[in-house]
């Protein structure tokens, strides 16, 4: 579903990242960890074409990423920080977002019903709270019915009850073959939502496989102890 | 419809909402009003409307269009996540506010003199002019503003830059321009008057407009210089040019400031 090959990005004297490859077949869920810093936000953004790689290629379901904004189409995207126009109620943002899209399937209105956002969609968004403004973004990232879903640190600003609302929604959407890529600072969460990990440290691929396999190479009885170890071996 | 036209109508939306145009608006309502019942003659009182055009609307569109940006910052994050090409969305953005802000400043100011009437001979059509003044310096500031936001990530930077500009260009400008040709009165100065007053879009309105009252005769042989110079054909393209080329080169620079941006 998604293939990268020697993503490099530098923003200046700061190089962040050197020489990056990933792969990940339809239907999985990637996880990528890493120190703040560390890239991780440079490289969904770069999948996204928000930012532009100085090498490498990207391939999204076959189709090499070149410029081109078609392809986002197929995309959904939950940003770590949302802010939408102030005086727009929530409603209306997703109605933009409906119609910048263009007529296709009916969207996939689930997480607003799972979560009983009717009632604050109503309300202009700058009268909601983080929490709620989140979850407006993850049902932005959902409503096209996406084949990739590109998370950035989706639970952080959730309570309990909403985080597993939201990566139930996670998990039955990859049954269905939808791909994701997310970034976590919850190793716990990555154990439970991702196949693969990618351990991201100063913008090169540490570690890439499957969390037990993480565990197994550190011989740590938990992720967020194996990603330590990782780090320490480093340092 | 186009996508630019779709994040015009939804930009649009959420800034006739928004309390700091409304308050714009107000403002120019109330001035307007102001100016009218202060004012014998309504001449007058558009000759007084010039001065706060030519002095607020360069202002309000730089900080308005630089603070707007910034705010936006995640919100074009988001569209650009969509399938929306970036010089359709850079283009939505810009015609957005541009058409918001000379929407309230139009409204503002025609409405009072609407409701009363103007009696003097020749007065509507510098009530037109002096708002196509306005929406013309509406489009450049809010061009600049928005050339100055995409290339300095840095938000107070960002705003002293704008601010110096405007400083530079609306306040200061006509100040040194008088030094220079009375520094140089000995020598004739017109032509770098002239070229001088092209350079500037606030004094090039400033000069339009006054050309259209009786003072342009207390400006004596300047005002007779400039009077002559835009009412010929070559005069009034260069100054038309001068003027378009205000609004497109930041245009043009900040589309592509955003086409190249990593966000």
């Amino acid at each position: 579903m998604i293939r990268i090959e020697g993503l490099r990005k530098r923003y200046g004297a700061l190089e962040v990242l050197r020489g990056v490859d990933l792969h990940a077949a339809a239907g999985t869920v990637v996880g990528i960890a890493g120190p703040n810093g560390s890239g991780k936000s440079t490289l969904l953004k770069i999948v996204l074409g928000l930012v532009r790689a100085d090498a490498g290629r990207v391939w999204i379901g076959g189709e090499e990423l070149k410029g081109g904004s078609g392809y986002r189409g197929r995309l959904g995207y939950m940003p770590q920080a949302a802010r939408f126009p102030e005086n727009l109620r929530g409603s209306e943002v997703l109605r933009l977002l409906r119609e910048l899209r263009g007529p296709g399937t009916a969207p996939d209105e689930e997480l607003i019903d799972a979560w009983r956002l009717g009632p604050e969609l109503a309300k202009p968004v700058r009268t909601l709270s983080g929490g709620t403004r989140q979850k407006l973004n993850a049902v932005a990232a959902f409503l096209f019915r996406p084949e990739l879903v590109i998370l950035d640190e989706p639970t952080a600003g959730l309570d309990p009850v909403a985080s597993s609302v939201l990566k139930d929604k996670i998990l039955s959407e990859r049954t269905r073959g939808c791909s994701f890529v997310l970034t976590s600072h919850i190793m716990s969460e990555m154990e439970e939502l991702a196949d693969a990990v990618v351990f991201l440290l100063n913008g090169r691929v540490r570690f890439q496989g499957p969390a037990n396999a993480a565990k197994l190479a550190t011989g740590q009885v938990n992720l967020e102890r194996a990603v330590a170890e990782l780090m320490r071996e480093v340092a | 419809m186009s996508t630019t036209t779709k994040i015009v109508r939804y930009e649009l939306r959420d800034l006739v909402r928004s309390r700091w145009v409304l308050g714009y608006l107000l403002f120019f309502l109330l001035f307007a009003e102001g100016l009218y019942r202060a004012e014998d003659s309504s001449l007058k009182a558009l000759l007084n409307l010039v001065d706060v055009v030519l002095l607020l609307i360069p202002l309000a569109g730089s900080i308005f269009g630089t603070i707007y940006l910034y705010g936006a910052r995640e919100f074009i994050e988001l569209l650009l996540a969509q399938p929306v090409g970036r010089r359709q969305l850079f283009g939505g953005l810009y015609l957005g506010l541009a058409l918001a802000l000379s929407t309230a400043f139009v409204a503002g100011t025609v409405t009072p003199f609407l409701v009363h009437g103007m009696d003097a001979p020749g007065a509507w059509t510098t009530l037109a002019a002096i708002c196509a003044a306005g929406v013309g310096l509406t489009c450049v500031s809010v061009a600049l503003a928005f050339l100055v936001a995409l290339r300095f990530d840095d938000r107070l930077k960002g705003l002293a830059i704008v601010i110096l500009a405007w400083l530079a260009l609306a306040v200061a400008y006509d100040g040194a321009v008088l030094l220079a040709v009375n520094a140089f009165a000995d020598y004739p100065v017109e032509r770098g008057l002239l070229a001088a007053t092209l350079a500037n879009p606030v004094d090039l309105a400033r000069i339009a407009l006054l050309l259209r009252f009786d003072v342009a005769a207390l400006m004596g042989y300047t005002g007779d210089v400039f009077q002559r110079f835009l009412t010929g054909g070559f005069g009034l393209a260069a100054a038309l040019a001068a003027a378009a080329s205000w609004l497109a080169v930041p245009l043009l620079l900040g589309a592509r400031a955003f086409q190249r941006k990593d966000f």
